[in-house]
């Protein structure tokens, strides 16, 4: 008698991933799509993917979806929201998606307390467009755009764009985790699964940021950079609840 | 049919927007077109279904649009000159997307900030697309109360008919008048027409995907075939135009707008002195309606383009026209309002002068 032990989950469709070997973004669409087919969400699930490496996330969730532009991701989430409230709806969005040129939208959304969750990757770069500097790239990292090092008089410091969202008063749940080994993976799902269970209870705005590696960019093996975000990126953006308003 | 009621533009366009069936509205603060979003903040929270946002920005409330357009609502934003340069990404993603929303525009002086006085500097803008990329958007063109309101209702439904953005082209004149205005009935959002193409979940359905990015240049090409097709089926269905003593002119002057209705008392003007000159009022400035003008080239020697900007329709005109006739312009940009006794002059100048070489 054979027994399956793991599969694809339900809500991803049979479709090769186009992510660089090594990349955070395959695990994390198999946790989102693991947690809408454990929350049972699926029919009811429209997900708004960025512009980012993360685009093509249409062409891998087997539910509806709706592109955004380039950083207005809790615009477009708002919109579908606030017209089918007993929907569930998320963006996923990269660390430039969301933390430079879509701030403002990310901002008040989570200020308006917008009943949506939000899947944020952080990998320090802009990953699609070559490895320029983010916002969230760490000082002294090196990208196409700080040939140097990042440098704080220069180019400014990483944003904590959690923190800031954590201190509007619409923000319900929000926590930073990783995907660079077994134990934050798991982490990360259970995060992952109470931001939508926020969202299904009608709290309020709900956010995970999830540290992932880029071996591309960062110009490393995938498990250096996995060992990475534990030595550095994690002592810049520290893995914890950042707010937790649901008990 | 309801009574006829004494309203300010602004607020005509957020009624008829609501009994077009319209449930979403987002928006940001911007003169002279305020009294639009407080409008639709009030409607919006006596409705069940209603939403009204105040967005943080303009790309903001576009792109709650665009979201709630996504999800099925009928869904509208409105904005002045500087805010609909803001909207143009949003505009753009919404004809791509192939996406129903209605963005009103109340002109004021420009470029830049400019001012606030009534303009109609963006014709260019809306006409063209405005955004990047190869695209249209509709845009009427209302010239009274009662356009306003109709044209509002006109508006919503071309906009699910092509699914399409649809751009409602008024200025600080037209937004700020009182005129008498009778309501068409009000239209049940859950009666009209179903979308099937609408994200509300994949529920015994295969999923949906609304999205504008086509990587391959062959797909994207077709693309944009697919829309300029649709352009060319919405060029034929629904220009509109007015036309005002008009039948036997020699002059006509083209005029759209709060400038039709000062071109309008100028024409009437000359007439009382038997010039025979008339009206040409586009209704649609996208589709322009340039059949009508050429048609119209077959017994008219003069057109006498008059816009509130430095000549922009000009272009648009002449395009029609194709060197058949004359055509003259008269502009009056940066907020200035003429009289209809300055039209009046500057016609009958022109009308005479081409009397005075044909008998010469």
């Amino acid at each position: 008698m054979e027994k399956v032990v793991f599969k694809k989950p339900k809500y991803m469709k049979e479709v090769p991933f186009h992510y660089c070997p090594g990349c955070g973004h395959s695990i994390i669409h198999r946790l989102v799509a693991e947690a809408i087919e454990e929350l049972a969400i699926g029919e009811k699930t429209i997900g708004v993917p960025p512009a980012g490496c993360a685009v093509l996330a249409y062409d891998y969730f087997d539910v509806d979806m709706g592109e955004a532009p380039h950083g207005r991701g809790a615009a477009v989430a708002t919109g579908i929201k606030r017209t089918l409230p007993d929907r569930i709806v998320f963006s996923y969005q990269g660390d430039g998606d969301i933390a430079a040129i879509g701030t403002a939208e990310t901002i008040h959304a989570a200020n308006r307390g917008e009943n949506i969750t939000v899947i944020f990757v952080n990998n320090n770069c802009y990953g699609m467009t070559g490895g320029q500097m983010a916002p969230t790239t760490l000082l002294d990292q090196n990208s196409t755009t700080t040939p140097g090092g990042r440098d704080k008089n220069r180019d400014g410091s990483p944003i904590d764009l959690s923190e800031m969202l954590a201190i509007t008063r619409g923000a319900v749940y929000i926590e930073r985790t990783a995907v660079n080994s077994v134990k934050n993976i798991r982490k990360t799902k259970k995060a992952i699964t109470k931001a939508f269970k926020v969202q299904m209870a009608g709290l309020g705005f709900s956010l995970v940021e999830i540290l992932s590696p880029c071996p591309t960019n960062w110009k490393m093996s995938p498990i250096d950079a996995c060992r990475r975000i534990d030595e550095d990126v994690a002592q810049t953006f520290p893995l914890k609840v950042i707010k937790d308003e649901t008990s | 049919m309801d009574k006829k009621l004494l309203m300010r533009g602004s607020q005509v366009i957020g009624e008829a927007a609501i009994r077009a069936g319209c449930r979403f509205y987002a928006g940001y603060p911007i003169t002279p077109q305020n009294a639009l979003p407080e409008f639709m903040s009030g409607a919006m929270a006596k409705l069940e279904d209603g939403t009204f946002i105040q967005a943080e920005s303009e790309l903001a409330a576009i792109n709650m649009v665009l979201g709630a357009s996504m999800a099925g609502a009928r869904a509208m934003t409105s904005s002045s000159s500087p805010g609909i340069s803001l909207k143009q990404e949003g505009i753009s993603f919404l004809a791509a997307s192939e996406l129903p929303a209605v963005i009103v525009n109340t002109m004021r002086g420009g470029p830049g900030l400019g001012n606030i006085a009534p303009s109609q500097g963006d014709y260019f803008q809306a006409t063209r697309g405005g955004g990047h990329g190869d695209y249209r958007t509709i845009v009427l063109a209302p010239a009274y109360g009662q356009e306003l309101a109709d044209l509002t209702r006109k508006a919503f439904e071309y906009a699910d008919r092509y699914r399409t953005p649809v751009m409602i082209l008024a200025d600080g004149m037209m937004s700020q008048m009182m005129e008498p205005v009778i309501f068409p009935d009000p239209l049940n959002p859950s009666e009209l027409p179903s979308k099937p193409w609408v994200l509300d979940g994949a529920d015994e359905r295969p999923s949906r995907i609304i999205k504008s990015l086509i990587l391959n240049p062959m797909a994207m090409e077709e693309h944009n075939w697919k829309l300029t097709r649709k352009y060319e089926i919405i060029s034929k269905e629904i220009a509109a135009v007015e036309t005002y003593m008009a039948e036997d002119a020699e002059l006509v002057v083209v005029a759209y707008g709060t400038a039709a209705r000062v071109a309008k008392g100028g024409i009437k003007k000359a007439r009382e002195m038997g010039l025979k000159v008339g009206l040409l009022r586009p209704v649609t400035l996208w589709p322009f309606p340039g059949s009508v003008i050429r048609e119209m080239s077959r017994s008219v020697k003069d057109f006498f383009v008059f816009e509130m900007n430095t000549g922009q329709m000009l272009d648009d005109v002449k395009l029609s026209l194709e060197g058949k006739s004359h055509v003259h312009f008269h502009g009056r940009p940066g907020g200035i309002i003429p009289t209809p006794d300055e039209i009046s002059r500057a016609i009958s100048r022109l009308y005479y002068r081409r009397h005075l070489e044909e008998d010469l």
